[in-house]
C-alpha cells in the first residue's frame, strides 16, 4: 500500500498548519470578529492576497510542474470575477429597482422590473437591453457554475487548438498573451455586454445581506483561506501520483514522454483546464473583496506579473508560488500605497510611488540571473544545513 | 412701438434726401453739367443704398451690376470695403480717401477724379452689414469671372463653389465661351453643370448636366445630387396626384413597422394617441379603491393581462378613455397610405440623379477600397518597422526580448530630445535617426552583455528578465518625461497628403514610413547576404559550436547582432513617433503585434516578417472596414484569426525547412 500523498510530502501539512494559524490570528485580531487591531480594509487586502496565492499556485502547477509558461491565467482569474460580478450586480440592482417600483401603489410587472434593471446597469454604456450573456445572471447557482465553466471552456478550446498544433515554449507564451490581449480588448468595448471599460462595480455589497462590511469581509477572508487550503491540497494531490509524474516528464522531455506512449496533448489540456478553473475560483473570491472589476485587470501585464510572483517565490514547489504572491502583493501595497518613506538624496528625492516599478523590474532581472529558485530556494539552504 | 419709430425715421430720411436731391438739381449750373451715369443709377435708389438691408438691397445691386457701366465693378468692391461716403449736403456718393485727420478727399465715381474735400462731419460712411456684403460679393463674382487676371477668375470660381446660387448661373454660362485658360474653362464647365443641376430651369438641361457627371468623385457633385433624391415619408388618405413618388411603404415591413406607422398617424393627427404602459399604470394608480382597481385585486396587477382587464373595467364605467386596441390600429393603418416623395418634382430628373449617384457610388466604392488598401499598406509598414528589429533578435537569435517595445520608445524619446535642442525639424529628424540608433544599439549591447548572455539556454527566463527591464524602462521614462504625450513634429515637407481625389488621399508621413520600411528591408537583406557580419550571424544561428570551431567568436557576433536589432528598433521608434504621440507606453502598444508579426510570418525569415506585417495590417484594416465604429473589436478578431491561422501553419507563412528549423 502506497503512503498517502500527504504523508509523502511534509510541506503540505506545514503549509496548511501555517495557513490555519494565520487565519486564526487574523480572526482574533480583526475588527469584525475579534479585538479590532486589524482594520476592515486590511482584512480585505489580506483576503485578496490569499486569492492571489491561490491563482499563483495554479500558475505554478502549469508552469513549474508542466513547463507551460501561460500568460493567460490572469484572464481566467478575471473571467471568474466577471461571472460572479454579474450575479452580484444583477441581484443588488434587482432589489433596488423592486423597492423603487413598489412605491407606486400598483405592483410592477416582470417586464417593468427587467427594464428597470437593464437601464440601471447598462445606462452607463448607452443601452438598456440585456445582452444574451446575462441570461443566467438572476440565478446564483447557475452563475456560480459559470464561474468555473466559462474559463474552463475557454481554456479547453484554446488549449486544444494550441496543443494540437504542437505550439510549445515561448510561442505558446506569446499565443496565450495574445489571447489575453484579445479578451481584454473585447471587454473594453462598450457593446461587449459587460459595461465596457466601466466594468462591474459595487461588488462588495452582498444582495440581501444586512451585516456590516466588517463582518462580510471576514466571511470572504475565511472563504479565501478555505479555498486556498483546498486548492493547495488538490494541487498537491494532482502532482503526487502518476498524473504528476507524467506532467513533470512532459516538462523535462516532452518528446520522450510522447514516445513512451502517453497522450501528451491530453495531459497538458487537462492540466491547463484544471488550473484555469482554480484561477477562476480565486478570481470569483477576489473581486467581491476588491469591489470592482474592469477590463484593465485582465490586461496582459497582469498575467506576466503572475508569472513573476511564481518565479520569485520559487517554481516547482507549491508553497513557493504562494509565498511569492503573498510577498509581492503585500510589498507592492506598502510601496504603492505611499506608506514607504521617501529617501532624500539632497539633490533628488526618491519617491517610492515613482521608483517602485523600476526597483521591481530590476529585481526580476536579479532574481532570474542569480536566484533561479526564488525565495523557496532559501528553504533548500536551511534543509541542507540541517542535513549536514 | 420701436418698429413704428424706425418706419417714421426711414420715412423722414427719404423725405430729407428727396429734398436734398431737388436742391442739388436746382443748384447745378449748366457749366458743371457732366456725364455721371453711375451716380444717376445710384441716386435712383439712394435711400435704399444709404440704409442698405439684406432684404431690400438685392434688386438695387442687380440694377447696378446690370447697368453695364465700366465703373460699376469698382463701385461695388469699394462699397463692400466701406470706402464709399455720402455727402450729407446733396446726397451724392463719392469714394472717400482720408487725407488728414477727419478730412476726406472725394473722388467722383464715374471719372475717378478728385472733385473736392470735405470734413468727416459732413459725410456719412456707407457701412453695409455682412449680409449685404455677401450679396455684393455675389454680384462682384460675375465681373471677376471675366477679369483679365486668371488668379481673380480662379478666386471667383472658388467663391461660387462656396456660395452657389441661382443668380450666378447666367453670368457663369456667359463667361465660359470667352475663357482662354483650358483648366479654368474645364472648371467653369464643371461648376456650370453643378449649378444647372441645382438651379437650372429647363429639366432637359439639368438631365444633360446630371448625365455628364457619373465619373466625377467630387464631394460637391454628391452634395448637388443628393438633395434631388432626398425623400420625405408622408402619410395621407390617398396618393396625391402629380407628386414625384419614390415608393409606397406597407406598414409592418422592415422599413416601417406597424407601431412606427401608427405613430406617424398620431403625429399627423389622423388617429388617437396610444397610452404608454407607464401612463396606463399612473391612470390605474389614480383609481385604487379599497385594495382594488376596477374590481381587480391590487396584488394581481403585476400581470399585464390583469392590468388590461382592470383598465377595460374602468373604461367601461366611463372613468378612463378607451384603450387603442390592435384592431383599431389595423383599421387606421388600412385607411391610410404611406409613401415617400422626392423633394424634386420632375421624375426624369430624379431618375437621372439616381442613376448618376449609383454610378458614382460604385466608383466611390472602388476608390475607397483602394484607399483601404493604401491604409493597410501603411499600417503594415508600421508593423514591419516595429517588427524588423525583433525579426533579428527573436527570429534569428531566438531571444525573446519583451523590452523591444521599450527600445522603440527610447528611439522616439531620443527624437523628441533632439528636437528640443535643435529647433529645425528637418535637421533634427536627420540627426535623430543615427542618434536613436546609437542610443538603442548601446542599450541593446549592454543588455545582451549583462543579462541575456547568461540566459541563452533558458528562453522562458529570458522572457521574464527582459520583461523586468521593460517595466523598469517604462517607469524610468515616466519619471523623466512625465505621463503626458510628447510631440515629435514632422518637418514641413512631410505635412499634408497626396490627394488623388476627394476619396483617395494618403499623407506624406505614411509614404515616408513606407519608404523607410523598404529601405530597412533592403538594408537587412544586404547585411545578411552580403556582409561578413551577416555570414557570421547566420553561422552562429545555425550552429554556434561549429561556428566557434571555424574561428568565429559567437559572443561577439551575438552582441553585435542583438545591438543591431535593438538599434533598428530605435530608428523605428523615430518613425512611429512621427506618426503617433510619444508616451512611455508607445512600445508596449506594439509589442504583442510585433511578436505576432514575426510568429505569423515565420521565425528566422525577413520575407516572413514582411508577409506577416502585410497580413496583420491588411486584416486589421479589413476588419475595421467591416465595423468602422470599433477598432477594439478589429484587434480582437484579428488576434483570434491569428490564433486560428497558427493551427494551419504552426511555423508561420514561410517555414524554415530541414536543420535550420531547429526545434
Amino acid at each position: 500500500m502506497r503512503k498517502s500523498f500527504i504523508a509523502q510530502n511534509p510541506s503540505i501539512l506545514i503549509f496548511l498548519a501555517c495557513l490555519a494559524l494565520f487565519t486564526l490570528c487574523v480572526t482574533v485580531l480583526s475588527e469584525g470578529a475579534g479585538a479590532g487591531l486589524i482594520s476592515t480594509s486590511f482584512i480585505k487586502t489580506l483576503g485578496k492576497t490569499l486569492c492571489l496565492c491561490l491563482v499563483a499556485i495554479a500558475m505554478d502547477l502549469i508552469w513549474g510542474y508542466c513547463g507551460i509558461l501561460s500568460l493567460g491565467h490572469f484572464a481566467f482569474f478575471g473571467l471568474g470575477g466577471y461571472m460572479i460580478g454579474m450575479w452580484l450586480m444583477y441581484a443588488r440592482t434587482e432589489m433596488i429597482v423592486q423597492n423603487a417600483l413598489a412605491q407606486g401603489g400598483i405592483p410592477p410587472t416582470p417586464q417593468e422590473i427587467t427594464d428597470g434593471i437593464g437601464s440601471q446597469i447598462f445606462g452607463v454604456v448607452g443601452s438598456s437591453d440585456f445582452p444574451l450573456i446575462w441570461a443566467f445572471a438572476d440565478s446564483l447557482t447557475l452563475q456560480l457554475l459559470l464561474v468555473v465553466l466559462v474559463p474552463a471552456v475557454l481554456a479547453l478550446v484554446f488549449g486544444w487548438l494550441a496543443f494540437r498544433s504542437r505550439v510549445a515554449g515561448v510561442y505558446l507564451s506569446i499565443l496565450t498573451q495574445a489571447m489575453t490581449l484579445a479578451l481584454a480588448l473585447y471587454l473594453f468595448q462598450n457593446d461587449s455586454g459587460l459595461r465596457g471599460n466601466n466594468g462591474l462595480s459595487g461588488l462588495q455589497n452582498l444582495p440581501g445581506v444586512t451585516a456590516p462590511q466588517a463582518l462580510v469581509s471576514m466571511w470572504f477572508f475565511w472563504a479565501s483561506a478555505l479555498a486556498l487550503g483546498l486548492g493547495y491540497l488538490l494541487s498537491a494531490w494532482v502532482i503526487s501520483g502518476k498524473f504528476g509524474s507524467v506532467i513533470r516528464g512532459i516538462r523535462d522531455n516532452e518528446a520522450r514522454v510522447r514516445f513512451l506512449g502517453y497522450p501528451v496533448e491530453s495531459f497538458k489540456l487537462m492540466l491547463f483546464t484544471l488550473t484555469a478553473m482554480i484561477a477562476a475560483i480565486a478570481g470569483a473570491l477576489y473581486y467581491p473583496q476588491a469591489g470592482i472589476i474592469n477590463p484593465a485587470e485582465i490586461a496582459p501585464i497582469a498575467s506576466i506579473y503572475l508569472a513573476v510572483w511564481v518565479a520569485i517565490g520559487g517554481r516547482g514547489r507549491l508553497y513557493g508560488a504562494g509565498l511569492g504572491a503573498a510577498f509581492f502583493s503585500l510589498v507592492s501595497t506598502w510601496f504603492t500605497g505611499g506608506q514607504a518613506p521617501d529617501i532624500n538624496l539632497g539633490f533628488y528625492t526618491i519617491q517610492w510611488v515613482d521608483w517602485w516599478q523600476v526597483m521591481l523590474g530590476l529585481s526580476f532581472v536579479l532574481v532570474t540571473l542569480f536566484a533561479p529558485k526564488g525565495i523557496g530556494g532559501l528553504f533548500d539552504l536551511l534543509q541542507r544545513k540541517n542535513d549536514a | 412701438m420701436t418698429q413704428l419709430l424706425h418706419a417714421c425715421r426711414a420715412l423722414f430720411c427719404v423725405a430729407l434726401l428727396t429734398l436734398a436731391q431737388i436742391c442739388a438739381a436746382q443748384d447745378s449750373t449748366p457749366d458743371t453739367v457732366q456725364v455721371s451715369p453711375l451716380q444717376d443709377v445710384l441716386q435712383a435708389d439712394a435711400a435704399l443704398i444709404a440704409k442698405a438691408s439684406r432684404k431690400t438691397i438685392g434688386p438695387v445691386i442687380d440694377r447696378i451690376a446690370d447697368s453695364g457701366l465700366p465703373a460699376a465693378a469698382g463701385f461695388l468692391s469699394d462699397w463692400q470695403e466701406k470706402n464709399i461716403w455720402q455727402r450729407k449736403a446733396d446726397g451724392l456718393f463719392f469714394r472717400g480717401e482720408e487725407v488728414a485727420d477727419r478730412l476726406y478727399a472725394l473722388r467722383d465715381l464715374d471719372s475717378g477724379l478728385i472733385v473736392g474735400e470735405s470734413p468727416k462731419d459732413d459725410l456719412n460712411q456707407l457701412k453695409p452689414n455682412s449680409g449685404v456684403r455677401g450679396l455684393i460679393a455675389t454680384a462682384l463674382v460675375r465681373f471677376q469671372l471675366s477679369d483679365p487676371d486668371p488668379v481673380t477668375r480662379a478666386e471667383a470660381l472658388l467663391a461660387i463653389e462656396r456660395r452657389p446660387g441661382a443668380e450666378l448661373l447666367a453670368p457663369l454660362r456667359a463667361s465660359i465661351a470667352a475663357e482662354p485658360d483650358a483648366t479654368l474653362k474645364a472648371r467653369k464647365q464643371r461648376i456650370e453643370r453643378l449649378l444647372t443641376i441645382g438651379y437650372g430651369q429647363d429639366p432637359a438641361d439639368r438631365i444633360a448636366a446630371i448625365r455628364a457627371m457619373p465619373t466625377d468623385l467630387g464631394v460637391d457633385v454628391r452634395a448637388a445630387l443628393n438633395p434631388l433624391v432626398a425623400t420625405t415619408l408622408t402619410v395621407a388618405q390617398k396618393l396625391p396626384d402629380g407628386a414625384n413618388l419614390a415608393r409606397i411603404l406597407t406598414p409592418g415591413s422592415a422599413d416601417l413597422t406597424r407601431l412606427q406607422a401608427y405613430d406617424m398617424l398620431v403625429e399627423a393627427n389622423l388617429a388617437p394617441r396610444r397610452a404608454t404602459s407607464a401612463e396606463i399604470k399612473t391612470l390605474l394608480a389614480d383609481h385604487i379603491e379599497g385594495g382594488q382597481v376596477g374590481g381587480v385585486a391590487l396584488i394581481r396587477l403585476s400581470d399585464p393581462q390583469a392590468r388590461a382587464l382592470a383598465y377595460q373595467a374602468l373604461a367601461g364605467q366611463g372613468l378612463l378613455p378607451p384603450l387603442v386596441t390592435d384592431a383599431d390600429i389595423d383599421r387606421a393603418l388600412a385607411a391610410h397610405v404611406f409613401f415617400e416623395t422626392y423633394a424634386e418634382p420632375n421624375a426624369d430628373v430624379t431618375a437621372a440623379a439616381e442613376l448618376a449617384l449609383a454610378s458614382i457610388a460604385t466608383r466611390v466604392g472602388l476608390n475607397q477600397s483602394l484607399d483601404l488598401g493604401l491604409d493597410a499598406i501603411s499600417l503594415a509598414s508600421i508593423y514591419f518597422l516595429a517588427a524588423i528589429g525583433l525579426a533579428i533578435t527573436f527570429g534569428l537569435m531566438g531571444v525573446i526580448n519583451m523590452a523591444h517595445g521599450e527600445f522603440i520608445m527610447m528611439g522616439a524619446y531620443t527624437g523628441y530630445v533632439v528636437q528640443q535642442v535643435i529647433p529645425n525639424h528637418t535637421v533634427s529628424i536627420l540627426l535623430a535617426i543615427p542618434l536613436a540608433f546609437a542610443v538603442t544599439f548601446a542599450a541593446g549591447v549592454a543588455m545582451e552583455r549583462l543579462v541575456i548572455r547568461h540566459l541563452y539556454h533558458r528562453p522562458l527566463e529570458t522572457l521574464l528578465a527582459t520583461f523586468g527591464i521593460s517595466i523598469a524602462l517604462q517607469q524610468l521614462a515616466k519619471n523623466i518625461f512625465g505621463t503626458q504625450a510628447r510631440p515629435l513634429t514632422a518637418p514641413d515637407w512631410l505635412d499634408g497628403a497626396l490627394v488623388m481625389n476627394d476619396v483617395l488621399a494618403i499623407s506624406y508621413i505614411r509614404i515616408a514610413i513606407f519608404v523607410l520600411a523598404l529601405i530597412f528591408l533592403a538594408f537587412f537583406l544586404f547585411l545578411m547576404k552580403r556582409t561578413r557580419l551577416g555570414l557570421e550571424t547566420r553561422a552562429v544561428t545555425q550552429n554556434p559550436r561549429m561556428a566557434a570551431a571555424m574561428g568565429i567568436n559567437p559572443g561577439r557576433v551575438n552582441m553585435l547582432t542583438f545591438g543591431l536589432g535593438s538599434g533598428i528598433a530605435g530608428i523605428a521608434g523615430v518613425a512611429i513617433g512621427l506618426y503617433a504621440k510619444v508616451t512611455s507606453e508607445l512600445g508596449a502598444d506594439y509589442i504583442v503585434q510585433s511578436f505576432m508579426t514575426v510568429v505569423v510570418g515565420g521565425v528566422g525569415n525577413i520575407w516572413g516578417a514582411l508577409l506577416g506585417a502585410t497580413m496583420i495590417g491588411g486584416l486589421q484594416k479589413g476588419i475595421e472596414w467591416l465595423n468602422p465604429s470599433n477598432t477594439l473589436a478589429a484587434q480582437t478578431y484579428m488576434i483570434i484569426f491569428i490564433i486560428i491561422f497558427i493551427q494551419f501553419r504552426p511555423r508561420g507563412i514561410i517555414a524554415l525547412k530541414g536543420r535550420a528549423a531547429g526545434d
